[in-house]
């Protein structure tokens, strides 16, 4: 990557402050070390924590992150090195010298212990009544280390109110930590920066920019600060008390649908490893809770591949043959309602270039409360319609005052990955044991393209399979091996890909016809695409795109708030970590491969509701009423 | 002006610039040389060997590096850096312009404490003289090649951001707070360029070493602690002020010098130092005895130690950078303690837990303060049991 250096983060709060100058010319080298009396030997630059880990060697940590730099604070993973006075924080500690450690002598023990009982001192809040009872880092670690009593006292009031005045974010800061994992997920991974620390000593605590409501500040939603949080800190708002009431209202007709991600991550929540998909075990149980009926956003995403698609065609005839200079190249994806909210924030002068398709969610939203209430007959104000995303932002979403096309609220309720499994719990069903079951009818079971939205790149591939085959008549097989376009899979922060269309186009597709003569114009033309996950890599495109770089250049760029793309989202389950992404989108990409049906364009569904529903085609004017929207450039500064 | 100061070592005479000219006859290898000679460590309060930390960062690779010197004199009761600010500047620059020469960098900085802003019209008119002398700038005094400058910031007044690494942060911009370590100043400093920071005092100490050399210092002091040292003493005695002194100087002699009477107690080391009790006048102020920065604080028969206690331990909660737990939290446990013992309502067995507590901040902490804060009230519960444990009991408060 040739981007510049776009990070507003401390030198000390990024990773390469491990890199030691003197490592040059020795990188690769490796150090004997003695760790517990065992001699082991470890590549150069290792902190104590790896070699230790290594090594099987526990050692336990609070502030530590495997996606975040270090930051050595909580100072719970201490250890003794021979010749030093103090002890020395193992996650922050890179070995530089063949230096002996001892990992569980009295003093460690006692410093950890101390650490613990400190915290806790502090630590205003019952495990019972808390969302993180059973997965929380602390709670964890009092375990372990066998508290049995609160040896500085305990705190018996409150000092910090919660903050819940996001859709999406909820702060309850008397059970922080201090840890400054949220400061760090937000200022360095996703170079957002609305968390801080503020005030000293004592009173230090975790803020947002002048202290305010997070709800008024540049908060994009993502919720990546709540899956690194290892405490109920943070968390998301939690809708599920509404939902149970809907469903117990005879007179409600509760849908839900359930988005690629959720299905991939679910499991981990009943104790499966991660990358257990378990799409078709979740609609029984759906059913069994008491929805009426379940359907798979996939749907939504194979019509957004089709209205995103045509949006992207018609802007590049417009500028090609048309060289209306009005249009706005590079078109941006705009499923990820945190990078929506992070360009409106950031990059403002940038929201023409924002496809005005609706995200899968929001489409699925204004379908169900228009056709499919038409078609089973049902009073759209009696429906509530629910879905079960990975995402914190997507409950921030379904509340933006324009998403109710339908002349209703589009989606009532964002629902989170976690909440889902909690309701799951509470109807008393064991998720994996579930009989398989496929989803209710109009729309059916989706493509595979619609799927890998979840994982980063995703959506371009999809886009990439229905453009292929619309602009060159080939089946995408003949191009990319089994339809897989492998150049923009993978977890790379930043992808770019070339792809020259040549000279031989195939017939303009009926669905479309009525937008393009013939595909003469793209002869010869390579259609440069991009793909960016988490907003730190976003920023770096657009600040290439401001200098006119490269990336200015590309015709599509597809981005997502959260690293790793959906899978990563921050209402799924926690832990996250890059190998339980890994693992969440290999299992994405199998249920693809798994599929007959792996393009949008061929879902048999979609192809009906344009014959039966959005009868004027893509971006036709029925479906620019409900499947497109508008934005709002809202600035860095909020009154 | 001030009548002139008189002293051994640092008050000693000294003709401004002369250091910087002499450069033109010395390699970076002899002032490495002379500064391993005299022995000399790190006035600001940790003690580390100047040359080895010159020596560090003249071997760091990098074609920036950085002088910095630490003039945030946030200790409490520490004044000896001011002193030397307003009368003794040809020292403290010289001396910078001197480490540039040796570890090879093109810029100084000095961190001058917020509370000190008055004090830089002076200065900034001080360096001017210095590039119109060509003391500062191109090719110093004629020697090719050798640039040099200096310029001075204004610290945001947290006693922490005088540790080395908060004050990097915060002369980066941002909020003053330590850094892990390793990678120490030395690789990875400011902006990520080997810098070597130092204090105020220990620049003006090696400008003289450059003009009288590495074995004339060593005549002063100790074998352990040579030179001398300039304390800053405050509290109950009729002549406050700054001493230079040479180190090995015991406290006793240290109090007649101050013209104390009645001394109970003296803190030794501002409020991160320890509190001894008359049974141990008798110890040397030196590295390898009573080690101090500089402050020395007195305390006679009328004071109350839990007070004492309490003013320090209230210090240090608000000054915590609020970073790490031991200190953000531990500190406001000690304090807890502290109003216990005032109260009387104690056990021992409680007041046992927080010297552990306090043994494992000084070990856990993740920088200097933390690792120092507790000094003072362990060592006051150490040396002033009968006082604290007793006087309590019978509910007599002192004043
Ligand atoms: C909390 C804290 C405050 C400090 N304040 C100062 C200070 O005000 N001035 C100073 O020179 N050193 C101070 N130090 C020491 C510095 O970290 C550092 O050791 C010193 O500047 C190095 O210079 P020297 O080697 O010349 O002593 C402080 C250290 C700590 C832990
Ligand atoms: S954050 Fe953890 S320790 Fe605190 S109340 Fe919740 S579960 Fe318990
Ligand atoms: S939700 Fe995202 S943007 Fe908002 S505070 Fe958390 S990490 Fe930052
Ligand atoms: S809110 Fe959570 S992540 Fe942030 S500092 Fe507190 S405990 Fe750590
Ligand atoms: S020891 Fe205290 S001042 Fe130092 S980093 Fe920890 S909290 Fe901050
Ligand atoms: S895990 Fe190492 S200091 Fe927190």
């Amino acid at each position: 990557m040739e981007t510049k250096e776009a990070s507003r983060a401390p030198v000390s709060q990024k990773a390469h402050i491990i890199e030691n100058k003197d490592f040059e010319g020795k990188i690769g080298g490796t150090v004997s070390i003695e760790i517990n009396e065992k001699k082991v030997q470890v590549p150069l630059g290792t902190t104590i924590l790896d070699a230790c880990r290594k090594n099987n060697i526990h050692i336990p940590t609070l502030c530590h992150h495997e996606d975040l730099c270090v930051a050595g604070v909580c100072r719970i993973c201490v250890v003794e090195v021979e010749g030093m006075r103090t002890l020395q924080a193992s996650c922050a500690f890179p070995i530089t010298s063949p230096i002996k450690i001892k990992t569980s002598t009295p003093m460690v023990r006692k410093a950890r212990r101390h650490i613990i009982d400190l915290l806790l001192s502090e630590h205003y809040g019952e495990c019972y009544s808390c969302v993180r009872n059973n997965n929380c880092e602390l709670q964890k670690l009092a375990k372990e280390y066998g508290v049995d009593s609160y040896t500085f006292g305990h705190v018996q009031k409150s000092k910090y109110p919660v903050d819940n005045s996001s859709f999406s974010v909820i702060r309850d800061i008397d059970k922080c930590i201090l840890c400054k994992r949220c400061v760090r997920t937000c200022i360095d991974l996703q170079e957002v920066g609305v968390l801080e620390a503020v005030h000293r000593g004592h009173d230090t605590h975790i803020n947002t920019f002048m202290e305010k409501d997070l709800a008024d500040v540049v908060c994009i939603n993502c919720g990546q600060c709540i899956n690194r949080c290892p405490t109920g800190a943070l968390h998301a708002n939690d809708p599920s008390d509404e939902i149970w009431d809907a469903i117990d209202n005879p007179k409600k007709h509760v849908v839900i649908q359930t988005a690629p991600s959720p299905r991939a991550a679910i499991g981990e929540e009943f104790g499966l490893g991660a990358g257990h998909s378990m799409t078709y075990q979740l609609n029984s149980a759906l059913r069994r809770i008491g929805f009426n009926a379940v359907f798979d956003t996939n749907f939504t995403a194979d019509l957004t591949i089709i209205e995103e698609g045509t949006e992207l065609i018609l802007r590049l005839y417009k500028a090609v043959v048309e060289k209306n200079p009005q249009i706005k190249l590079p078109q941006f994806t705009s499923c990820s309602p945190g990078w929506v909210k992070y360009l409106e924030h950031f990059y403002p002068e940038y929201i023409d270039n924002l496809s005005s398709a609706k995200s899968p969610q929001q489409m699925f939203g204004s379908l169900l409360k228009t056709f499919y209430a038409q078609k089973r007959g049902i009073n759209p104000e009696d429906i509530v319609s629910v879905a079960v995303m990975p995402c914190s932002a997507k409950k921030f979403e379904c509340n933006r005052p324009e998403m109710t096309d339908s002349g209703y609220k589009d989606v009532d309720y964002g629902l989170t990955t976690r909440e889902l499994a909690k309701m799951i719990k509470e109807a008393g069903i064991n998720l994996p044991e579930m009989p398989k079951e496929h989803f209710d009818d109009p729309f059916g079971d989706a493509s595979g393209a619609g799927l890998i939205f979840g994982a980063t790149g995703g959506v371009m591939e999809a886009a990439i399979r229905t453009i292929v085959e619309f602009v060159l008549g080939k089946k995408t097989e003949d191009v990319f091996e089994k339809a897989n376009v492998l150049p923009v899979r993978g977890f790379e922060g930043i992808k770019y890909v070339e792809l020259p269309l040549g000279t031989e186009m195939g017939p303009v597709p009926e669905i479309i016809k009525h937008l393009v003569p013939n595909w003469d114009w793209l002869k010869g033309v390579t259609l440069k695409v991009a793909v960016a996950h988490g907003t730190a890599n976003a920023k770096k495109i657009m600040e290439d795109i401001k200098a006119g770089g490269k990336f200015s250049e590309c015709h599509f760029i597809e981005f997502m708030a959260c690293p790793g793309g959906c899978i990563g989202g921050g209402g799924q389950p926690i832990p996250t970590s890059p190998e339980i992404r890994k693992k969440r989108a290999e299992a994405i990409y199998a249920e693809d491969e798994s599929l007959e049906l792996r393009k949008s364009h061929e879902n048999p569904n979609v192809v009906r509701i344009y014959e039966e529903y959005l009868t004027d085609g893509p971006c036709g004017h029925i479906s620019h009423k409900l499947l497109h929207t508008h934005y709002k450039p809202r600035g860095r500064y909020i009154a | 002006m001030e009548e002139k100061r008189k002293g051994a070592v640092l008050f000693s005479d000294y003709e401004r610039g002369s250091a910087i000219k002499k450069l033109r006859d010395l390699s970076r290898e002899d002032i490495l040389f002379e500064l391993k000679e005299s022995k000399l460590k790190g006035r600001g309060g940790a003690g580390f060997p100047t040359s080895t930390k010159w020596m560090l960062t003249a071997a760091a690779k990098s074609d920036i590096k950085y002088v910095v010197c630490n003039a945030d004199e946030g200790e409490p009761g520490t004044f000896k850096d001011r002193v030397l600010l307003m009368e003794y500047q040809a020292l403290i620059f010289d001396g910078m312009v001197i480490a540039g020469y040796t570890i090879g960098a093109k810029n100084g900085i000095v961190y001058l404490r917020g509370e000190y802003s008055y004090l830089l019209d002076s200065l900034e008119t001080y360096l001017m003289k210095m590039r119109e002398d060509n003391l500062l700038g191109k090719n110093i005094a004629g020697k090719e090649g050798f640039d040099f400058d200096i310029s001075i910031r204004l610290g945001s007044g947290a006693y922490v951001c005088g540790e080395e690494t908060a004050l990097i942060e915060s002369l980066e911009g941002h909020r003053g707070e330590a850094r892990n370590r390793p990678p120490y100043p030395v690789n990875t400093g400011y902006l990520g360029k080997p810098t070597t920071v130092n204090n105020v005092e220990t620049f003006a100490s090696v400008t003289h070493i450059v003009m009288k050399g590495g074995e004339w210092f060593c005549k002063h002091g100790t074998d352990k602690s040579t030179g001398s040292k300039l304390f800053s003493i405050s509290g109950d005695c009729s002549r406050p002020g700054v001493y230079e002194l040479p180190w090995g100087t015991t406290i006793q002699e240290l109090l007649d010098i101050a013209g104390a009477e009645n001394t109970k107690a003296v803190q030794v080391g501002g409020a991160s130092g320890i509190c001894l009790p008359k049974s141990q006048f008798d110890r040397k102020l030196a590295y390898e005895d009573a080690a101090t920065g500089g402050s020395i604080m007195i305390f006679n028969e009328e004071r109350d130690m839990i007070h004492i206690m309490n003013n320090f331990m209230e210090f240090f909660v608000e000054e915590s950078c609020g970073q790490c737990t031991p200190c953000r939290i531990g500190n406001a446990k000690l304090l807890e303690g502290v109003k216990m013992l005032e109260s009387g309502e104690y056990t021992f067995k409680y007041i046992n837990k927080l010297k552990e507590l306090g043994q494992t901040m000084q070990v856990a902490s993740k920088c200097g303060l933390g690792q120092s804060s507790s000094n003072a009230f362990l060592s006051i519960l150490e040396n002033f049991k009968d006082e604290i444990f007793n006087v309590r009991k019978g509910g007599n408060h002192g004043n």
